[in-house]
């Protein structure tokens, strides 16, 4: 096999004839975090704190000291994060092998339905459908859900109602079908988490944690930009903060995606 | 009667807006158990332990008896007005701007004569009731009102030289989603204040009683989230310098003490919510509230600081949660000292557990949100710096005069 032409694939990225596409969030103090109910333990929302600008606390320098939680804003999961994938080797986000974080990915757009209602749920019969037109979704892709709820103001984003979230997602099976039909990379979404807003009613219960962490796949979720990447043919990084025994991280997600020729 | 107090007219943006200034503070250590007094909205005087005299100025031995036992003990505060007259003049800067200025002789019913200031609707020769007050500088001052309420008398512009009156005041309530944050912006909208600002973080997070909230007159919901200094920040560049009360309402109560709780998630979210955010609403809003404590009839006047007693002795089942309220405390201390020369009172409103869903296990007596609510304002309207509201708060207080380690065990168990 002959070996691959980094330079030519730098020069490509330097010439735009591959686009980088970027699928993260800003890192603010207002972009929704996780609610747990309230006696649960709540993952901490981001902050930042002026260390100096260019003031009697640093004349020179500005710096800023900042906290958030490992599930704070645009951030991956990795398969320690949930009790099904706990006993796994590899499972925290130092460990992972490196060469995950490059992957392919599809993407399966269901804007249209989300538009009409906050409650979609992907299901195997709309993968199926999908596959149909575009293929058939190959092994080790992340499927990325377009929903377009990036674009949405952060009450309507959030879903929040008196029975809890309002978010598209996808049922149990189509996500286990993914696992076990489609050996997929892992699943990514714009919502908060990968899984339905109302997913905690499910059996099982977040059932897009629940089996790809059981099976040592991934998760990225408050995705953003996933109207500017094909059905298929997208190469995304997705390399978390290398967090001792870390559940999960925020990170910048980018897309390379082949430019018009 | 007094006039009643009109709206204020917009300011002259060309006029350079009046400083501070601050009536003579110097007073002796005997002499501050008049602050003590006044503090609490109390009248208190020393009284002998030997021969029952009732002395004032305070005073070191009791000028009948010369017994050093002088406790300051409550007394009656009624008496008559023997003499008035109206200064039109003072060296004293602070009162140069504000003659002319009553003052008059007060012979009480227990026996000292007091030189007070006097309330407008006060006459000569009729029945008086004195009030020890703290004025601008935090000093006690006596004040003579007329025996019975008289119309407006609330708006009598040396009464309110003395009171934090939220009328025609702006508050600024840092936190609306808690039934305490709503419960208090009806009460400041019902006494009167022009604007309520109603800080509310996560505005993404429905809570219960937002329509309510809503609809309140002169209430106007402002993002502000007390754990976010940036928030906190843009809310004071904002509004800073239309706020004329700051009532920090948020809160963050939880059962349990340490040993039997699990890592520091809760506690940092306690001292983030209740500790930083108090000390990020002192930065952002400390430098505007002192630059404005004499800016007229809406100038700065308070900062409201809702405690639990059990900052003032450690109550184990909500232990962590106390904790963090005496660290609340001590900062609150050191922002009374900030504020004071700039004649704005810091006031600390100490209550045993409230009737929420936080404390919905621990047996009666709580004290209810509108009550909480009712005891800031009168204390606001009163002049008051030291408020303890409910059955456990002033029995917490009572106790820990008495026996402060008797009071550490038996909470205790």
């Amino acid at each position: 096999m002959s070996s691959v032409d980094l330079l030519a694939f730098a020069q490509a990225v330097a010439s735009g004839k591959i686009r980088v596409i970027d699928l993260t969030q800003t890192l603010s103090q207002e972009f929704p975090t996780i609610v747990l109910p309230p006696e649960f333990g709540q993952c901490a929302p981001f902050r930042i704190e002026e260390v100096s600008r260019y003031d009697e606390r640093g004349p020179a320098w500005y710096w800023n000291n900042l906290s958030m939680g490992e599930h704070t804003g645009t951030h991956f999961d990795a398969p320690i994060h949930w009790i099904s994938g706990k006993d796994l080797p590899n499972n925290s986000v130092d460990t992972i092998d490196a060469a995950k974080f490059i992957a392919p990915a599809v993407v399966i757009d269901c804007s249209q339905q989300c538009a009409a209602d906050p409650d979609f749920m992907l299901t195997i019969p709309f993968v199926e459908a999908w596959e149909a037109r575009h293929g058939r979704i190959g092994p080790g892709h992340w499927v990325l859900l377009r929903t377009d709820w990036s674009k949405k103001p952060y009450p309507q984003y959030a879903g929040m109602r008196d029975d809890g979230a309002h978010t598209p997602g996808p049922e149990p099976a189509v996500v286990k079908w993914l696992v076990e039909e489609r050996d997929v990379h892992g699943f990514g979404t714009e919502t908060i988490g990968t899984d339905y807003g109302q997913g905690q009613h499910f059996n099982p219960p977040y059932p897009a944690h629940f089996y790809m962490h059981g099976k040592g796949r991934y998760g990225l979720q408050c995705l953003a930009n996933l109207d500017q990447l094909p059905a298929r043919g997208a190469v995304i990084f997705s390399a978390p903060l290398k967090i001792k025994q870390g559940s999960g991280s925020p990170l910048r997600v980018l897309a390379l995606v082949s430019g018009e020729d | 009667m007094t006039d009643p107090l009109v709206r204020p007219k917009r300011k002259d943006p060309l006029k350079r807006t009046r400083m501070p200034l601050a009536p003579p503070a110097a007073r002796s250590r005997t002499a501050h158990g008049l602050t003590a007094a006044a503090a609490e909205g109390k009248f208190a005087l020393q009284v002998c332990s030997d021969c029952a005299a009732v002395t004032y100025p305070p005073r070191d031995a009791c000028p009948s008896c010369l017994s050093p036992r002088l406790p300051f003990m409550p007394v009656d505060n009624r008496g008559t007005l023997v003499a008035e007259t109206t200064v039109h003049n003072s060296p004293e800067p602070y009162f140069r701007e504000r003659v002319p200025w009553r003052v008059g002789v007060v012979k009480l019913d227990v026996g000292p004569s007091v030189v007070a200031h006097l309330h407008g609707d006060t006459v000569e020769g009729a029945r008086v009731r004195l009030e020890l007050k703290l004025d601008k500088i935090g000093a006690p001052v006596m004040i003579a009102l007329p025996a019975k309420e008289t119309p407006n008398m609330q708006d009598d512009p040396q009464l309110r030289e003395m009171t934090c009156d939220p009328k025609f005041r702006r508050v600024l309530i840092t936190d609306g989603r808690s039934a305490v944050g709503q419960a208090m912006a009806k009460a400041f909208a019902e006494a009167g204040s022009t604007i309520v600002f109603v800080g509310i973080a996560d505005a993404w997070k429905p809570y219960p009683g937002m329509e309510a909230l809503r609809r309140i007159e002169r209430v106007e919901i402002v993002p502000l989230d007390l754990t976010d200094s940036e928030s906190v920040a843009e809310q004071a560049e904002q509004n800073g310098g239309r706020i004329d009360i700051v009532v920090n309402t948020a809160e963050h109560v939880r059962a349990g003490g340490f040993v039997d709780r699990h890592g520091l998630t809760v506690a940092r979210e306690q001292m983030d919510i209740r500790y930083f955010g108090l000390v990020r609403l002192a930065q952002a809003f400390g430098p505007v509230l002192r630059g404005r404590g004499a800016d007229g009839v809406n100038s700065a006047a308070a900062f409201v600081n809702l405690l639990s007693v059990h900052a003032l002795m450690n109550w184990p089942a909500y232990g962590a949660y106390a904790a963090v309220e005496a660290a609340c405390l001590s900062a609150a201390q050191c922002l009374r000292a900030e504020l004071r020369p700039g004649g704005v009172k810091v006031v600390n409103v100490f209550s045993g557990p409230l009737e929420t869903e936080w404390f919905q296990t621990v047996p009666p007596p709580k004290v209810a949100p509108a009550a909480l609510a009712r005891a800031v304002v009168d204390a606001l309207k009163r002049g008051l710096e030291d408020v303890f509201v409910g059955d456990v708060a002033e029995d917490v207080r009572a106790r820990l005069a008495v026996n402060p380690k008797a009071l550490e065990r038996e909470i205790s168990n």
